[in-house]
C-alpha cells in the first residue's frame, strides 16, 4: 500500500517537473525561433546586397528611379545618437530619483512617489509620442531657433521618459539592498549621509545600477511608435540633434507594411531588425552579465 | 475529482461551439485597402452605400497606396485603392500570382502645395515645385519668399501620392533626404500649421475646413504654373482641373482581380454613379469627366 502511494506521488512530482521544464524551454524556444525567423528571412538580401555596403551606406532608398539604395549606416548612427540622448537625461535624473527614494524620503512620500513612478510606465508610447509632438516639439522650435521641433532631441527627450521608470526601479532595489551595516560603518566613522550615499553606497550598488541603466537602454533601442512620430524620419545622415533623423526601427515600422513580399527590399528590412536584435541582445547580455555580478557581491 | 471539471468542461465547449458558429454565420467583409489620400472619402462613399444596403458590411483600410497594391497581389483585399497609376512591374507581379489587374476611376484629385500662411508666397511653377523636393532649392528666398531654409515635409515611400510628385513634377529624381516623410495627408497638414517654413504636399480633399468650404486656417494654397510663362492655377478651381489646366490633378483609382462581380461590381457602380459623385463632390474632391466613365465602363464589361 505504502509502495504504491510513494510511486504515485513521484509520478506527480515528476509530471509537475516536466511540465515547469517545458514552460521554460518553450521561453527559449520561442526566442531562437525569432532568432532563426529572422536570419532566414535575412539572409537572402545579402545575395544583393554587399554585406559592408549594407552596413557603412549611408542612403536608403529602396524605391528610388534610379537605383536602389541599401545603406543603413545613418539610421545606426541615429539609432545611437536618440538612445544616447536619452540616457544622458535619464541616468541622472534616475539615479538621482532613486537615491532619493532610498535614502532621503520619508515613509509617505515614497509609499506615493513609487506607485508613480510604475504608472510613468504604463502610459502607452503612442500618448509619450503625441505629447512629443504637441508639446515638446513647439518648445524646441523655439529653442533651436528652427520652425520644426520634430528631431533627435525630441526623440530623446521621449524616450528618456520612457526609460525613467525601469531605472529608478532597478537602482533602487539596488540601493536597498546595500547591507545596513555598510551604512552603519560610514556613519560611525564620522561620514555625513551625503558622503555616504555618494562614496558607500552607490559604488556598492554600482553592478545593479549598471544593469539599471543597460535595461533601459535596451527599452530605448526597440521604441518604436515614439521615435517614429516625433523624430521626423528624415533620411538623412544626422548632423546634429537639433535634426530631424530615422531610427531603424522606425524605417521598419514604415516600410515592411507596404513592401511586394520576397523581394530585396523586404528581405533588406528583416535585415535591419536582424541588426537590431543583435544590438539589443548584446546590451541585455551585458545588464545580465553586471547584475549576476551584483548578486554574487554584495547584493541580497 | 473528475465531478468538479465536468461542469466548466461542458460550460467551455457550449462557449466555443457558440463562438464558432457567431463566426461563421458572419457574412465576409469586403475588404478596401490602400491609399491614404483616398481613405476618407472612401470611408464616406461606404458607410452611405452601406447605410442604402445594410446587407453588405465593407471594411476600409489605409496603409498607402503601395499597401492596397501589396494586398490586391497577394489576395488580402478585394479593392486596391491607389492615389497613383499601377507600375508595369506590379502589374506583371500580379499577373504572375494569377491576379489580373482591373482599374475603375472613382474621383479627381487636385494635388495641393501648402505652405504655412505666414509665408508670403503665392505661387510656383513645377519645375521650382521639383526642385525643391529634390533639395536642389534650400532657401524661400530663391522662389520668392522670405529668407528662411525651407522646411520639407512629404510623404512615405509606400505612398501613392509620394510617387505620383515623383514622377510627374521631380522628373523622376529621388526625394531629398532631408525632407520630414511622414505617415499621412493629416499629419503633414498638422505639419505645415505648425512651422513656418514648411511646405508639404496633400489632396485637395484635406485642404478645406469641412465647416466652411474654404482652406483651413493656418495654411495656404498655391497657385502652380506649368511653367514660368504659363498662367497660375488653383487646385480649388474645378474648371482648371477638369480641363487640365492645372497641372498636376490625377485620377483616384480602384483596382479589383479581374472583372469584378456582385457585391464589389455593384459598390464601384454606386461609386461612380451620380449618388456616390455626389459625395466626391461634397467631400472636396472632383467628379470623373467622360473619358473615364467610358473607361469605367467597358471594364465593367
Amino acid at each position: 500500500m505504502i509502495r504504491k502511494k510513494r510511486t504515485l506521488r513521484n509520478l506527480k512530482e515528476s509530471g509537475i517537473r516536466s511540465f515547469f521544464f517545458l514552460n521554460g524551454f518553450l521561453t527559449i524556444l520561442i526566442l531562437l525561433g525569432i532568432f532563426a525567423l529572422l536570419l532566414s528571412s535575412a539572409v537572402p538580401a545579402f545575395r544583393e546586397v554587399n554585406l559592408f555596403k549594407f552596413l557603412s551606406g549611408t542612403l536608403w532608398d529602396p524605391t528610388s528611379p534610379i537605383g536602389a539604395e541599401y545603406g543603413i549606416f545613418s539610421m545606426i548612427v541615429s539609432t545611437l545618437m536618440v538612445t544616447a540622448g536619452a540616457m544622458v537625461i535619464a541616468v541622472p535624473i534616475g539615479l538621482g530619483a532613486a537615491s532619493y527614494l532610498s535614502d532621503v524620503a520619508p515613509w509617505r512620500v515614497r509609499e506615493i512617489a513609487k506607485p508613480v513612478v510604475e504608472i510613468l510606465a504604463g502610459i502607452p508610447s503612442v500618448v509619450i509620442g503625441f505629447l512629443g509632438i504637441t508639446l515638446i516639439g513647439p518648445v524646441l522650435a523655439k529653442l533651436s531657433g528652427q520652425s520644426s521641433g520634430l528631431n533627435a532631441l525630441n526623440g530623446s527627450i521621449l524616450l528618456a521618459i520612457m526609460s525613467l521608470p525601469t531605472i529608478i526601479s532597478i537602482s533602487e532595489d539596488s540601493l536597498n539592498a546595500v547591507p545596513h551595516s555598510y551604512y552603519e560603518a560610514s556613519l560611525a566613522l564620522g561620514g555625513s549621509r551625503w558622503q555616504t550615499l555618494i562614496r558607500v553606497k552607490i559604488p556598492a550598488a554600482l553592478s545593479g545600477i549598471i544593469a539599471a541603466v543597460m535595461l533601459g537602454m535596451g527599452r530605448a533601442i526597440g521604441e518604436t511608435m515614439t521615435v517614429l512620430m516625433a523624430t521626423g524620419n528624415a533620411r538623412a545622415f544626422p548632423h546634429g540633434f537639433f535634426q530631424s533623423v530615422r531610427t531603424m526601427t522606425s524605417n521598419i515600422a514604415i516600410e515592411l507594411g507596404e513592401v511586394p513580399y520576397y523581394t530585396t527590399h523586404y528581405y533588406a528590412l528583416f535585415a535591419i531588425g536582424l541588426v537590431l536584435f543583435v544590438m539589443t541582445f548584446v546590451v541585455n547580455l551585458a545588464a545580465d552579465v553586471f547584475l549576476r555580478k551584483y548578486q554574487e557581491r554584495g547584493g541580497a | 475529482m473528475k465531478n468538479r471539471l465536468l461542469k466548466p468542461m461542458i460550460f467551455a465547449v457550449i462557449l466555443a461551439l457558440a463562438g464558432a458558429s457567431l463566426l461563421l454565420a458572419q457574412k465576409k467583409m469586403l475588404q478596401v485597402k490602400g491609399s491614404d489620400t483616398m481613405i476618407n472619402l472612401v470611408q464616406i462613399l461606404a458607410e452611405e452605400y452601406m447605410a442604402k444596403n445594410p446587407k453588405t458590411p465593407i471594411a476600409v483600410i489605409g496603409g498607402g497606396s503601395g499597401t492596397g497594391v501589396t494586398a490586391l497581389i497577394n489576395g488580402t483585399c478585394d479593392v486596391a485603392d491607389t492615389s497613383r497609376d499601377w507600375k508595369p512591374t506590379e502589374i506583371n507581379q500580379a499577373w504572375e500570382k494569377g491576379v489580373k489587374v482591373t482599374k475603375f476611376a472613382i474621383a479627381v484629385d487636385g494635388l495641393s502645395i501648402i505652405v504655412n500662411e505666414k509665408n508670403s508666397l503665392t505661387k510656383l511653377s513645377m519645375p521650382q515645385v521639383g526642385a525643391i523636393y529634390r533639395g536642389d532649392i534650400k532657401n524661400w528666398k530663391a522662389v520668392g519668399g522670405p529668407d528662411q531654409k525651407i522646411s520639407l515635409y512629404g510623404r512615405q515611400s509606400n505612398s501613392g501620392t509620394y510617387v505620383f510628385l515623383q514622377e510627374h513634377v521631380m522628373g523622376n529624381k529621388p526625394y531629398s533626404t532631408d525632407m520630414k516623410e511622414m505617415n499621412g495627408n493629416a499629419q503633414i497638414i498638422e505639419g505645415v500649421l505648425s512651422d513656418e517654413a514648411a511646405v508639404g504636399y496633400v489632396g485637395v480633399g484635406y485642404v478645406l475646413d469641412k465647416a466652411t468650404g474654404k482652406p483651413m486656417k493656418g495654411l495656404r494654397v498655391l497657385n502652380i504654373t506649368k511653367d514660368e510663362k504659363s498662367e497660375p492655377f488653383s487646385p480649388l478651381d474645378k474648371q482648371a482641373v477638369d480641363t487640365g489646366s492645372y497641372p498636376i490633378a490625377r485620377p483616384l483609382w480602384q483596382a479589383t482581380n479581374g472583372k469584378p462581380s456582385g457585391d464589389v461590381a455593384a459598390f464601384i457602380r454606386w461609386e461612380v454613379g451620380p449618388e456616390g459623385q455626389k459625395i466626391v463632390e461634397r467631400e472636396g474632391f472632383y467628379t470623373i469627366g467622360a473619358k473615364y466613365i467610358d473607361m469605367n465602363e467597358k471594364n465593367f464589361k
